[in-house]
């Protein structure tokens, strides 16, 4: 799936408006998926994962900076989060499904926050950004 | 994901032998497919969709074929697959989800004819290439 020039300026509109506060929404789309996708949380048995907890904000905060650098190279998103892509693939191993959880989580956190942000076509545009960097993070899984 | 250069050599060797009773293989998938998932069978309200049909034969030719395409030019399948994936985007469209569902069961077919020759490898070769296409003939649909 390709970014049209419209998707990538949605995407770029949308990053600008939240990027100050990408940390926090980070760590609300991480709350969220645990709470509607428990079985997301067997990827961090070594995290206090209670409400309001440091580690999910210290890892929504890593999250949003990966999504933020990736829409500032949205031309080249495989480049920009190559080596995120190697550490999924050799260590991590997250099931690609999940990264659509993650990803609708974070769809909702941006429309529970900015609600005329997100028309239909941004929604679209983002969407398809988001699955684009779920792509790139899975690609070297074989 | 690529192939690796090892992995598209197992294609096209398996697919020697595959092409060899592609036809048959074609229609052994597609009945495979419309008896494990009959959600599938909704994409053919205008098929005679019994065991043997000539219609079920023709149609499994042209899967057959157009992933007959694909090996020969395994290294710019977006480019051999350009008119059928346009077709999947603003004619068919065809939930991504059922290409994973015929692929999965395109490899039983070939499993269940080339026992010794479908191996843990060429399985794994097989499942990419075969994932390749699948992205190739999704990708326009947004």
């Amino acid at each position: 799936m390709v970014l049209s020039a419209n998707d990538k300026t949605n995407v770029k509109a949308v990053f600008g408006k939240i990027g100050g506060q990408a940390e926090e929404l980070g760590a609300e789309t991480l709350d969220r998926m645990f709470h509607a996708y428990p079985q997301t949380k067997t990827y961090f048995p070594h995290f206090d994962l209670s409400k309001g907890s440091a580690q999910v904000k210290g890892h929504g905060k890593k999250v949003a900076a990966a999504l933020v650098e990736a829409a500032n190279h949205i031309d080249d998103i495989a480049g920009a989060l190559s080596k995120l892509s190697d550490l999924h693939a050799q260590k991590l191993r997250v099931d690609p499904v999940n990264f659509k959880l993650l990803g609708q989580c974070f769809l909702v956190v941006v429309a529970s926050h900015h609600p005329a942000l997100l028309t239909p076509e941004v929604h679209a545009s983002l969407d398809k950004f988001l699955c684009s960097v779920g792509t790139v993070l899975t690609a070297k899984y074989r | 994901m690529t192939l690796t250069q090892a992995e598209k050599a197992a294609v096209v060797t398996i697919w020697a032998k595959v092409a060899t009773q592609a036809d048959a293989i074609g229609a052994e998938s597609l009945e495979r497919l419309f008896m494990s998932y009959p959600p599938t069978k909704t994409y053919f309200p205008h098929f005679d969709l019994s065991q043997g049909s000539a219609q079920l034969r023709g149609h499994g030719s042209k899967v057959m074929n157009a992933i007959g395409e694909a090996v020969k030019h395994i290294d710019d399948i977006r480019g051999a697959l350009a008119k059928l994936s346009e077709l999947h985007a603003y004619i068919l469209r065809v939930d991504p989800v059922n290409f994973k569902l015929l692929s999965h069961c395109i490899l039983c077919s070939v499993a269940a004819r080339y026992p010794s020759d479908f191996t843990p490898e060429v399985h794994a070769a097989w499942d990419k290439f075969l994932s390749s296409v699948s992205s190739v003939l999704t990708e326009k649909y947004r």
